[in-house]
């Protein structure tokens, strides 16, 4: 799929892009679909949240390239986004949301 | 494009990456702490509320399906927009990149009349914490796709005119990653706002 060309690899073809897009579309209907489903209530927010860390990873890898960029550039990313994730994960526990103390 | 943008997209660097698309990736990387804290915001305060509206009675789940979907097909045509134009097909270059621009207001439209809907329901920006943490969350990811758009119809009209061509692909991709990093903010705020309210 991917050629190399110049100082990095060359990126996906068109069709790949396309069959991309085709499972994003999929996985977005997915999460309504799990939303609208009863008995799923009590997965579903790990459900959703897995579904939508999958979406993330497909449109980072791919349509940004990091698949197939320097892994300075994946750095770049990730390094933030841990610490984002991290911090929201931990205001979330102070303010009581895991413990069902919110409020 | 000038030649002088034209000639920077081919020009040596220490780390042997072009330092615009360095830039590109740390500015991507301080929008995760912007959008981290505008989340966090939003997820202790959306359930505080003195008074409605709240919540369950104003989000609509199969129109802001729709308009995700317009995103994330935006997302396909941006990436579509770069492979043309690297690969110095400018008439399809032109196609896609305007494509995307059209998806990226059809988006912002939707955002408009979700905003007018809810206004006229009875939530405005200080009725609650919901209206506050909601308005002040999607409308700043809001901003950022109006920059995209504001930023794609630039790189057309410039296309139009001849001065952006396959030398300047570095140019499109670049502005393809700011405009992906606007769609996957957009992935997390669907779930976390609309789908887990």
């Amino acid at each position: 799929m991917a050629e190399e060309s110049g100082p990095h690899k060359a990126h996906a073809s068109t069709r790949f892009y396309v069959v991309i897009a085709l499972i994003l579309t999929v996985i977005t209907a997915a999460e309504v679909m799990v939303f609208y489903v009863e008995y799923l209530e009590p997965v579903l927010v790990p459900i959703l949240l897995g579904l939508a860390a999958a979406k993330f990873t497909l449109v980072a890898m791919f349509f940004m390239h990091l698949r197939f960029d320097s892994k300075v550039f994946t750095g770049l990313f990730i390094g933030p986004l841990i610490i984002a994730v991290a911090v929201i994960v931990a205001m979330l526990a102070l303010y009581g949301a895991f413990t069902g103390t919110a409020g | 494009m000038s030649e002088g943008v034209a000639a920077m997209d081919a020009e040596y660097t220490s780390t042997g990456l072009p330092n615009r698309k360095m830039a590109m990736w740390a500015f991507i990387g301080s929008e995760c702490m912007l959008f981290g804290s505008l989340i966090i915001n939003y997820l202790i305060n959306h359930r505080r509320n003195l008074q409605g509206p709240y919540p369950e009675e104003l989000l609509n789940i199969p129109f802001i399906t729709v308009t995700t979907f317009v995103l994330l097909m935006s997302s396909l045509m941006m990436v579509l927009a770069f492979t043309a134009v690297e690969r110095g097909d400018m008439r399809w270059g032109k196609v896609w990149l305007l494509m995307t621009a059209v998806f990226g207001l059809i988006f912002l439209g939707g955002q408009v009349y979700e905003f007018n809907h809810f206004y006229h329901e009875g939530l405005g920006l200080s009725t609650n914490l919901f209206g506050a943490s909601f308005f002040i969350l999607t409308g700043f990811h809001g901003a950022h796709v109006a920059v995209g758009v504001i930023w794609l119809l630039s790189l057309f009209v410039l296309a139009v005119m001849g001065r952006l061509t396959q030398r300047n692909a570095l140019t499109v991709e670049i502005t393809g990653l700011y405009w992906h990093f606007v769609d996957v903010v957009w992935i997390v705020l669907f779930v976390l706002i609309y789908l887990m309210s």
